[in-house]
């Protein structure tokens, strides 16, 4: 459905977007995840015809991102991170507009937003700025899919939402899967990671091949352990002193530490775990490049 | 399926919608319509009669030494004229520097020590103005003025035919005989209110757009760019309209401004004018990043030169020649002279092509760049 293939990005002399490839099936939820700066919005605006790629090709439905923008713009549905409608024109006029623009009227794509929409019924005639923030979502979300697009993309949709609404907003994303369409997400949140069909973690403008998230799990290079002490604080100064620690670093209640060859058995208390995705982002983000070797190596 | 949405089936033209939504956001927002509708019309009523150049009432010191029929007479003079107004006699001249000070006064008159008898005869008659020069061309209008009322006293006190052979010209001030400074901000004040209608509230309004992230959502639609731009332009294009008519009814009715030329020629100049502050907003749109930004540009990078460099405060040809160069790029400053032409002088079109041509020429090379910049993408 949405092909990227070799993207680069250059600001300057920064690259932001560096040999990006992926490919994403119908009606897939695929998850872009990384830290802020890594280029999720520039690889976003790419998909979206809103900027061009210095090189490589982007193709939507097997449109050209380049060539056929007009054609892809009308069957596209974008949220962009900092999306947050007009604050000034009630919840009714903000959906009837987007749908305008858009070519469409509310009506004829009624069913395909009515679940969400339901809820927002209510507060019709309230201007969108006075909304909670869960509700100004809902309505977002209403308003990038009421002209009923084949591709959703959301820059980062949950950020600054509560927990209650973040979980409804991914059962209705999974309900508009259902319906066929492709939703491509971005996400710093870990935990939502789990909740995408297939993930790809992405740093400083390079996008590790795509993976479910349980392959990702499973790719983890270490062997992983959870340590805890009275003082965990103390701990962690004295495992990062540790000169066969790879990485140490504090979760939840314990200490989490991955060693670059052997085990350090002195240490007190450890335990070996299964690696969770957030250890996963965190070795690939500090982990001094093994998580890429141990990919090459793995040949996927 | 069963479609039982609220919704009419009624279809918008995309045009409609974004303009009646840039309207909604104008009349939604107290402020934005105080800016728009109801300062214009407090700037004129401000510029016509709070705020004016015209010398009335002056509180003026005045040291007499000799106190006699002469000086009286002249004093007396002085007072009743309607440009000056005797506030405070003095004992000592070493008092003149004090009353300054406290801004009672905003003149001395000394008189000499012999002043007496005819002084025009003894020929011993001695006079110092003392002004205040903070302000250099009020003072030295405040001493022209009294130098003016002194020798109308002073040619009164001779016999008709014992007056010296002098020229004295007769003055005649052509299309403002009355020199109300009015007539002089009228103009400057149409052409402040339609820059600040269209080029700071268009830039504004499309900067914002950027900033919440609704243009990238308008530009990833399938709706053109300068569809876009247009519906922009549309609102402030009627609310200058509004404008201008307010103005001049104002102008004329309240302030007694005459319109000497043709209305419709006054109309096309103006409709020139809006067109190219749109432009000059749109331009300033593609360039700078957030609304403050683009506050600044349009308020300190449009509004001030516009009040200072236009001809509005200080006449052009006074500039040193680089401002006047600098001058020249300035919109208003055209406008400015091909209103002051139209509506106080009554010149017809052919006075003012030169302006009406600068004009175009700008809204041309606004256009062009404006339309470079602004890009079916976001870069």
């Amino acid at each position: 459905m949405v092909v990227a293939e070799h993207i680069n990005k250059w600001y300057r002399t920064t690259q932001v977007l560096n040999d990006v490839c992926f490919e994403t099936a119908k009606g897939e939820i695929f998850g872009l995840i990384g830290p802020d700066g890594a280029g999720k919005t520039t690889l976003f605006r790419v998909l979206t015809t809103l900027i061009k790629a210095d090189s490589g090709r982007a193709t939507i439905g097997g449109l050209d991102a380049e060539t056929d923008y007009r054609e892809i713009r009308t069957r596209i549905g974008y949220m962009p991170g900092r999306f947050s409608l007009y604050p000034d024109l009630t919840v009714r006029e903000n959906l009837e507009f987007f749908a305008t623009i858009f070519g469409a009227t509310v009506r004829e794509n009624y069913t395909l937003i009515e679940g969400i929409y339901r809820s927002l019924a209510p507060f019709e005639n309230r201007p969108a700025g006075k909304l909670s923030g869960g509700m100004k979502q809902k309505l977002a979300l209403s308003c990038v899919l009421i002209h009923k697009p084949s591709v959703l993309f959301l820059d980062e949709p949950a950020t600054g939402v509560d927990p209650v609404s973040r979980k409804e907003l991914w059962s209705m994303l999974r309900q508009l899967k259902e319906q066929g369409i492709t939703i491509i997400v971005s996400t710093p949140y870990m935990d939502e990671a789990l909740l995408c069909d297939r993930i790809a973690l992405m740093q400083h403008g390079k996008l590790l091949s795509a993976a479910t998230p349980a392959q990702v799990i499973a790719a983890y290079p270490r062997k992983l352990y959870a340590a805890e002490a009275p003082n965990n604080y103390r701990l962690l100064n004295e495992l990062r002193a540790n000169p066969q620690v790879a990485s140490a670093y504090a979760f939840g209640d314990c200490v989490h530490v991955a060693f670059i060859a052997q085990s350090d058995t002195s240490i007190p208390n450890l335990r070996e775990i299964p690696p969770g995705i957030e250890d996963c982002f965190i070795e690939l983000t500090t982990g001094k490049g093994a998580w890429n070797d141990h990919r090459k190596n793995d040949g996927k | 399926m069963k479609n039982n949405s609220p919704f009419s089936v009624h279809r918008n033209s995309p045009f409609i919608a974004l303009a009646g939504k840039e309207f909604r956001h104008i009349f939604r927002d107290v402020r934005t319509i105080l800016l728009l509708l109801v300062m214009p019309a407090a700037q004129i009523i401000l510029f016509g009669f709070a705020v004016t150049t015209e010398i009335k009432e002056t509180p003026i010191a005045v040291f007499d030494p000799s106190k006699n029929v002469s000086t009286a007479r002249l004093i007396k003079r002085i007072d009743a004229s309607e440009y000056f107004r005797v506030e405070q006699m003095l004992h000592h001249p070493d008092e003149i520097t004090g009353v300054f000070g406290e801004g009672k006064i905003r003149l001395a008159l000394v008189f000499g020590d012999g002043f007496g008898g005819s002084p025009a005869l003894d020929g011993r008659a001695s006079l110092q103005i003392v002004a205040d020069a903070t302000d250099p061309n009020q003072a030295g209008t405040l001493t022209q003025y009294l130098s003016a009322v002194i020798g109308d006293e002073y040619r009164s006190q001779l016999p008709a035919a014992d007056a010296p052979p002098s020229i004295v010209p007769v003055v005649k001030m052509l299309y403002n005989p009355e020199m109300k400074s009015v007539y002089n901000f009228v103009p400057g004040v149409m052409g402040l209110i339609f820059l600040l209608i269209c080029a700071m509230m268009t830039s504004i309004s499309i900067v914002r757009e950027r900033e919440t992230g609704t243009m990238e959502v308008l530009l990833a639609s399938p709706v053109k760019p300068s569809l876009i731009i247009a519906a922009k332009a549309v609102p402030y294009l009627a609310l200058s309209a509004v404008n201008y008519c307010t103005v001049l009814l104002l102008s004329v009715l309240v302030l007694g401004v005459p319109v000497a030329g043709s209305l419709a020629l006054l109309t096309v100049a103006s409709s020139l004018y809006i067109v190219v502050s749109l432009l000059l907003g749109l331009f300033i749109s593609t360039v700078v990043r957030t609304q403050k930004a683009a506050m600044i540009a349009s308020g300190m990078g449009l509004m001030i030169p516009v009040m200072l460099l236009s001809g509005l405060i200080f006449p052009v040809a006074n500039m040193p020649v680089a401002l006047q160069w600098l001058s020249s790029v300035v919109p208003a400053r055209w406008y400015i002279r091909a209103m002051r032409g139209i509506m106080i002088e009554g010149l017809p079109l052919t006075a003012v092509r030169l302006e009406i041509a600068v004009l175009c020429a700008m809204g041309v090379v606004l256009l062009v760049v404006s339309l470079k910049k602004f890009k079916v993408r976001l870069e």
